[in-house]
């Protein structure tokens, strides 16, 4: 049997793990009945009809015919792994890695991080360009929510402070 | 009449200088955003949503109206200038508007759209006005089973209306109501899905779920698109006004898109998208003037049409919300979101009890649009200027206002990784061709449903038949039967698909 549309097929099979996990997690919750519903009801019901209807459209990509296979394509990996790790950066830039011992470093600092790792997400990568967006960004950044809106961030790195 | 002094308690709340100033800042700020290529306006609302947390209620409300006009209004821009649109209502504008803009005639094209836009949102908004109280006293009506009733139609009339295939879209809606479920639960107190994470026992917050589908998500599928895809006209825009014969053929095509659109907003559902494709396709069967420009090829009224539609199915899917506290599209979700954050709770008992806020609101829609159009038909070199801003340096900065927004709800850095992984599942469902709206609405939907579900049959001791021997429940669940019965009916069914399809 060949696999008709890939985009359905998996996004089929994706709802059917999810809706199992669901189902699988609420079982563990009480359940109750209709008049008085545990915590695990709804999500159980939920979780049964979402696998089921998971079920629907993996068969359905295996059965109804598509114009042109509906291929998935190229994962785009490059951005995809860059876009997550400057988002994840940030983080640890502003609230500090307490497991590894990293101090919190701030917001200036954690932008020009940012801006740095996700510039290589692109097609082209120019260092004076970037540097140049990371310096606006951190100056927007300070005047727009650290002066106007009143954030509360840590702003500069904690060690410098102290 | 009640009406005007509604209305002109609205306006008195409105018009104070603070007030008008947030309004104007909203619209700005909206704009801007919004106008970004690859920003569509759920995005846009989810990251300027922040920047709202430090003002009052009210202020908070009418800044996100304008954020809200603002977006849409730079989504089309967008889409008449580079081809790409940026939610899905405005894939229609994109035809006829795209193929101006190649003319030399762009001017005239968003200029059109800005005017449809102002009028529509003018006879949205005394329709919500007007309909508003009756609305709300029958919401007084309601008990559980109604509301577990009236949810189901409004979920069911999002798939049908949404783009795409109806199974993906409804197993889209089941997933966001399970992550609408992680959490503590209200009645026992169990955290539910939470996996021992403390931040996870209040929930998946919403802007997380929000910024990171549909900004990351957005953010990843469209690098891994070339630059050479977008091409944008800004050299070109030089005459801003229609000529007179472009007048003549907008008017009738901006009176029936605002008929439409008014008319399929209030539907649960919203019917913003289905109302530019329907407009567009009346005007299409309409015929043709002597001399006039064929669809397809830049005519006006393919611009007027669905921009009115739109806009006026956007003011009135405010009915729904407003009087029963039911968002009707993924837009309205986040709104509601906004508005528990500053602590109000929509319903019917915001009018009687914050009536201020209520009419203010309303009030400071009209002039959310009335700004909209001084502000943007003269401003329309900068937005266009900012249109040729590449992307390069584009994305970085909206990286940034993404993860700075995320922290900034719970100045909380668990949010970031939260976002950081909904990034990563955004992308996925971009790769799978499952459109994530539905989700949102299902995600906020969620809870309510549950607690919904579980009164009414606490109420008649676990008999599910409550549903359909009461009236009004029954007669949603039919309406939402016979639109699903509708919708699969092989005609329609084959229309519908072919309405769809973008090119």
């Amino acid at each position: 049997m060949n696999i008709k549309s890939q985009k359905d097929f998996f996004s089929g099979l994706m709802f059917m793990c999810v809706g199992v996990a669901f189902a699988w997690g609420a079982s563990s919750y009480t359940i109750g009945n209709g008049a008085r519903m545990g915590p695990g009801y709804f999500p159980l019901v939920l979780g049964i009809l979402l696998a089921v209807l998971g079920g629907a459209i993996t068969f359905k990509a295996l059965v109804v015919e598509t114009f042109d296979g509906d291929h998935i394509g190229a994962i785009a990996w490059k951005p995809l792994f860059f876009i997550i790790l400057s988002n994840l950066i940030f983080g640890a830039a502003i609230g500090g890695l307490p497991s590894i011992g990293l101090p919190p470093l701030g917001l200036v600092v954690g932008i020009f991080l940012l801006t740095f790792v996700a510039a290589n997400a692109g097609d082209e990568f120019k260092l004076k360009e970037v540097a140049i967006l990371a310096t606006l960004l951190a100056i927007l950044s300070y005047a727009a929510f650290i002066l106007l809106l009143n954030l509360q961030f840590p702003v500069w790195p904690a060690f410098i402070k102290a | 009449m009640d009406l005007f002094a509604n209305l002109s308690l609205g306006f008195g709340v409105a018009f104070t200088a603070q007030n008008l100033m947030y309004a104007f800042v909203g619209c700005l700020l909206g704009t801007l955003i919004g106008v970004l290529p690859g920003i569509g306006p759920l995005a846009t609302i989810a990251m300027l949503l922040p920047a709202t947390y430090a003002l009052p209620p009210v202020a908070a409300l009418i800044m996100l109206a304008g954020i809200y006009y603002g977006a849409q209004y730079g989504g089309s821009t967008t889409a008449i200038l580079v081809n790409l649109p940026g939610e899905s209502s405005s894939v229609v504008t994109v035809i006829d508007g795209y193929q101006m803009a190649r003319n030399g005639r762009a001017g005239p094209a968003l200029a059109a759209a800005g005017l449809g836009s102002f009028f529509a949102g003018c006879v949205g908004t005394l329709i919500l006005a007007a309909f508003a109280a009756p609305l709300t006293e029958l919401a007084f009506k309601f008990g559980p089973a109604e509301y577990f009733s009236l949810m189901i139609l409004g979920l069911i009339g999002a798939v049908v209306l949404a783009s795409g295939s109806l199974l993906k879209a409804v197993a889209m809606i089941v997933l966001g109501l399970l992550m609408g479920m992680v959490g503590t639960d209200v009645n026992s107190g169990v955290a539910r899905f939470s996996f021992d994470i403390p931040e996870l026992t209040d929930g998946i917050g919403f802007i997380v779920i929000a910024m990171g589908v549909f900004g990351y998500g957005e953010i990843i599928s469209n690098l891994s698109k070339h630059e050479s895809e977008r091409k944008v006209f800004t050299a070109s825009v030089t005459g801003l006004m229609p000529t007179r014969e472009d007048f003549k053929n907008m008017v009738p095509a901006v009176l029936r898109g605002t008929a439409l659109g008014s008319l399929l907003g209030i539907l649960p559902g919203g019917g913003a998208v289905m109302a530019a494709f329907a407009a567009y396709t009346i005007e299409k069967k309409t015929k043709l003037r002597p001399g006039e420009v064929p669809f397809g090829k830049g005519n006006i009224r393919g611009v007027a049409a669905p921009e009115s539609a739109n806009n006026a199915g956007s003011q009135t899917s405010f009915i729904p919300l407003l009087t029963l506290g039911i968002p009707p599209n993924a837009v309205m979700a986040l709104m509601v979101g906004a508005m528990t954050i500053h602590n109000i709770q929509p319903g019917p008992q915001v009018m009687t009890n914050n009536p201020e806020l209520f009419w203010g609101l309303i009030a400071s829609m009209w002039i959310g649009n009335l700004m909209l159009v001084i502000l943007n038909l003269p401003l329309i070199g900068i937005w266009i200027k900012l249109l040729s801003v590449p992307y390069r340096w584009l994305y970085p900065s909206i990286v940034l206002f993404c993860a700075i927004g995320v922290y900034s709800t719970n100045n909380n850095t668990f949010d970031i990784w939260m976002v950081g992984l909904f990034g990563v599942i955004g992308y996925l469902f971009i790769k799978l061709g499952a459109e994530p709206a539905p989700l949102l609405l299902g995600f906020i939907l969620g809870p309510m449903m549950e607690e919904y579900l579980r009164r009414a049959l606490l109420l008649s001791r676990g008999d599910w038949s409550v549903f359909v021997t009461r009236p009004i429940s029954a007669g949603l669940l039919a309406a939402a039967v016979l639109l699903l019965v509708v919708v699969l009916m092989p005609s329609v069914k084959a229309k519908r698909e072919e309405a769809f399809v973008e090119d």
